[in-house]
């Protein structure tokens, strides 16, 4: 039987220590709703959508309530709309109404974000995913809960150039159209090299084309019960460190396979996968940047960070997998600026930059997250980033992802406030020189070779 | 059959037990095993209870009991057994 010990130190998880679950995502297969006509389609979404989801919410909140576990978010991938549109859409406009479909879906069924106005053109664009793209900005501003991620590449496709160019444009757009709430638009559109079928994770959850009908997928987190467990071996061997990590991300993990499979069954929802990832907010207490710092460093950014988070996304991986029965999505530690008060201070403070950032994502998912630039960042720059960071996925056979905030009127130093669980950021300098003739040219980046690894 | 955790934690004073054995009672949900202990001047409990016959839910009971201690001042939370055994054991 449990004892007491045991006991305070799951109430003191939950309690003085942030865990909970960070989402329950259903995916939800809109294949079978394809038609030519565009009322016909938008009906069946629709439909589809308020019937698979409707007990969601309703069942999250139970489980919430009988285990006491806080379950943050309940949330829907659905097919991406690139495909499921592509008979029915003629142009740009026809896809946004697929969007004020999903939103309207959404807000019936009460969850707080629902993912999959999405293309998946790692090799090339039909003529419907082109359109679909070009309507994420108006898409994304005329929507509250629709998120928008577009995968521009892969370790056995290459990378789509062609994509990541407009994706500079349709970014800027998109700030442009939601300035006056800080360009919030833009954290709601992500680019993806690699990206998984069944990560329940906004802004980049999809429902991918090899998943069943529906799936249930979760998410968990509890950065700040690592930190927490941390604390009480400073000073100690890697060794001890590393096995602190890993029993400490194994109970976390376990909580999240005991929600994830009551949902599954109330909801009479096959079990997908359950995400490892180490997800932060912006509440104090709920920060990777200050597992790298309990780990040894000043500030996130200072040399050893990208060490240090290496063998933290490790041990995160080594403890959960054995937690849980299926782990799937991204799986590792997030490190997105906006939203983990650590890498905010780190980023103040000027220990943090771009370029550090991009190389931590060398060896953590996800990838330049939530990270606001200056308005008036060219085009051709963000798709640059964007080049750069698909190019570590690519080759390291990894998920990489891009969610940038050009943030309109605004340069660096000033700061943005999104709200709520997107947090707020200092706008952060850009490398200014030109790649502007490399990004003009047409077609896309050959895959890799996989042998040679050096 | 469900079991249910109830752990109290706060300031030790007198009668935290008797209200919350009186809360259950009145609920009809039968106390399986108690432990307590006082670590730093701080009153910890935990209770294994079975709310099998009782007509209210977990989550009713689970906000009820929290009144109860904040009326005390003190932090009762009532969880589902399982989540500590997912937790605590392989």
């Amino acid at each position: 039987m449990i004892n007491i010990l045991e006991a305070t130190e799951t109430v003191k998880m939950i309690t003085q220590e942030n865990l909970d679950v960070r989402t329950i995502t259903m995916g939800i297969s809109l294949l079978d709703c394809i038609s030519s006509d565009l009322r016909q389609l938008n009906e069946n979404i629709y439909r589809k959508i308020t019937t698979c989801a409707k007990d969601l919410v309703k069942v999250g909140n139970e489980i919430e309530k009988e285990y006491g576990i806080p379950i943050v978010n309940k949330r829907i991938s659905v097919t991406p709309i690139g495909l499921i549109g592509a008979s029915a859409c003629r142009n740009s406009s026809d896809f946004v109404s697929i969007a004020q479909t999903l939103d309207r879906a959404a807000k019936e069924v009460g969850v707080n974000f629902l993912g999959g106005f999405s293309a998946v053109v790692s090799k090339g664009m039909t003529k419907a995913e082109e359109n679909l793209i070009r309507a994420i900005p108006y898409a994304l501003s005329s929507t509250d809960f629709v998120c928008a991620s577009v995968n521009v590449g892969s370790t056995k496709t290459g990378i789509d150039m062609d994509a990541i160019r407009l994706l500079g444009q349709i970014i800027l757009q998109t700030a442009e159209l939601t300035k006056e709430n800080d360009s919030l638009g833009c954290a709601k559109l992500v680019v993806f090299c690699n990206a998984p079928d069944d990560n329940p994770f906004m802004a980049g959850a999809f429902h991918g084309v090899t998943e069943g009908d529906t799936v249930i997928n979760v998410g968990v987190s509890g950065p700040g019960v690592v930190k927490t467990a941390l604390e009480s071996v400073r000073g100690e061997s890697f060794e001890v460190l590393c096995e602190t990590i890993k029993k400490t991300a194994f109970k976390v993990t376990r909580v999240g396979q005991l929600v994830a499979q009551e949902a599954s069954k109330r909801l009479g929802v096959p079990f997908g996968i359950l995400d490892l990832s180490l997800a932060p907010t912006p509440a104090v207490g709920d920060s990777v940047a200050d597992i790298l710092c309990e780990i040894g460093l000043e500030y996130a950014g200072a040399p050893g960070t990208t060490a240090a988070l290496a063998l933290l996304n490790d041990q995160v991986k080594k403890g959960g997998v054995m937690a849980s029965s299926y782990v799937g999505g991204l799986s590792g530690a997030f490190i997105p600026v906006s939203e983990d008060q650590g890498m905010i201070n780190a980023a103040e403070a000027g220990a943090l930059h771009l370029e550090k950032l991009e190389a931590m994502t060398c060896v953590c998912s996800v990838g330049l997250d939530m990270i606001a630039i200056p308005g008036d960042t060219e085009a051709s720059t963000i798709s640059g980033i964007i080049a750069d960071e698909m190019a570590i996925g690519m080759v390291n056979a990894k998920t990489t992802a891009v969610r940038l905030i050009p943030v309109i009127g605004k340069g660096v130093g000033e700061s943005v406030e999104f709200g709520g669980l997107l947090g707020h950021a200092p706008v952060m300098a850009v490398n200014g020189f030109s790649c502007k003739e490399f990004i003009s040219r047409k077609g896309r980046i050959p895959a890799p070779i996989h042998s040679f690894k050096n | 059959m469900k079991k249910i955790i109830i752990t109290v934690v706060g300031k030790d004073t007198v009668g935290i037990i008797a209200r919350v054995c009186t809360y259950l009672a009145d609920n009809r949900v039968n106390i399986l095993d108690i432990s307590q202990t006082i670590v730093g001047g701080y009153f910890n409990m935990m209770m294994v209870a079975d709310p099998e016959q009782s007509t209210k839910d977990t989550g009713t009971i689970a906000d009820e009991l929290g009144n109860v201690g904040r009326e005390m001042g003190l932090s009762i939370r009532v969880m589902g057994e399982d989540i500590f055994n997912a937790m605590h054991r392989i």
